[in-house]
């Protein structure tokens, strides 16, 4: 029975590379549940109103939280085809939106009027930490753990 | 399936720890706000705003209400009641946020019975008949006349001092408060300029019984 419902792939790689690709996934999960409860604390705990475009953003991470899961119990590689979608539509918007506060992208480019402007910084750590900066590394990180973690279980 | 319990504790250290986070991060603000007014009271408390209960008491509730709101109806005699549990030790402080569309002329009738001394009586007039003037969440300000003129107004005087434009820069200088204060609903308390943690009567009560027992 556990074999049929992990598939014929995962029978020809190897525990240690399962086991290794099983944690590179756990750690994307741990990383997307990190910024997930990292931006509710800032829009729900300290009371920042979430601009359009980290609502995109939590459009892509937010769903990362849930799906890494059903792929890691039992272990099923294919989960980082149905993830890395998810992680990579969320670093361009992460990357837009620091082109945005970085004031790369001209103000009439910016794509929200009403509400919090995008270009409003609410953090700024050590002088150089943004809210879209660091999604833009948990993306790009999950991103690279994905396509690590479905190399590494390949055959 | 060691795998699939790593993945549960990680889930619930994470949720724990938002948690905990929480509370430290609230907790820390409420004490923030709370040194922060005493330097300083100026966006909380306007030298015109109505008070009730003894100058000299030591926990001060601010209170940002909407006439029209029920909800502040039905906090009124919560507040009072409060207040008479703690005789002499708590001060409250009313201030005007028009939420709804038309309660901002209430307000102004409001504020014109505070420069005659009646703005309480006038408002527990105004609350008692909200569900006659304000049907289904729509203010109707021109029925709120059949209403108070069992307090002992001076109604002439009072249709004269509401359209004065200090009344009116009151009202703006309070929604303009309210924004720096971060008010989007109504009632929203400042207990010695401490937000409650969650909205909800018994934060309120909790907050003001930890403030009396602080300060006496």
């Amino acid at each position: 029975m556990d074999a049929f419902w992990r598939g014929p792939p995962l029978m020809n790689s190897s525990v240690g590379q399962q086991n290794s690709s099983w944690a590179l996934v756990f750690a994307c999960w741990l990383l997307a549940c990190v910024s997930m409860l990292g931006s509710l604390f800032f829009s729900e705990v300290m009371g920042y109103t979430p601009c359009i475009l980290c609502w995109y953003q939590r459009i892509c991470m937010y769903p990362l939280v849930l799906i890494l899961p059903v792929g890691m119990l039992p272990f099923d590689r294919n989960v980082v085809r149905y993830a890395l979608p998810f992680s990579v539509v969320g670093t361009l918007v992460a990357g837009f939106h620091m082109l945005l506060v970085g004031g790369y992208i001209p103000e009439n480019m910016k794509p929200c009027t009403q509400g919090v402007p995008c270009s409003e910084v609410y953090i700024n750590w050590f002088g150089f930490v943004t809210i879209p900066l660091l999604s833009a590394l948990a993306f790009l990180l999950i991103t690279a753990l994905l396509i690590l973690a479905y190399r590494r279980s390949s055959t | 399936m060691k795998q699939k319990n790593l993945v549960l504790v990680s889930a619930i250290v994470l949720v724990v720890a938002f948690i905990v986070g929480a509370i430290v991060y609230r907790s820390q603000k409420a004490d923030a706000a709370g040194q922060a007014y005493q330097r300083d009271k100026s966006t909380y408390v306007r030298p015109y705003s109505p008070s009730h209960g003894n100058p000299a008491a030591k926990v001060e509730i601010v209170e940002f209400f909407d006439p029209a709101c029920d909800t502040c109806k039905d906090f009124y005699p919560l507040v009072r009641k409060l207040m008479a549990d703690h005789p002499d030790k708590i001060r409250l402080y009313a201030r005007y946020t028009p939420f709804h569309p038309g309660s901002d002329i209430v307000l102004k009738m409001l504020a014109a019975a505070e420069k005659q001394g009646k703005f309480w009586e006038t408002l527990e007039a105004v609350f008692a008949a909200q569900a006659d003037w304000s049907p289904q969440h729509q203010p109707r300000p021109e029925l709120v006349w059949n209403y108070i003129g069992n307090v002992g107004l001076d109604i002439a005087k009072l249709r004269h001092d509401m359209e004065l434009p200090e009344i009116a820069n009151m009202i703006q200088q309070d929604m303009a408060d309210a924004k720096t204060l971060k008010v989007t609903a109504t009632p929203e308390f400042f207990v010695n300029g401490k937000p409650l943690p969650t909205w909800g009567y018994e934060q309120l009560k909790t907050v003001v019984e930890d403030e009396v027992k602080a300060a006496y």
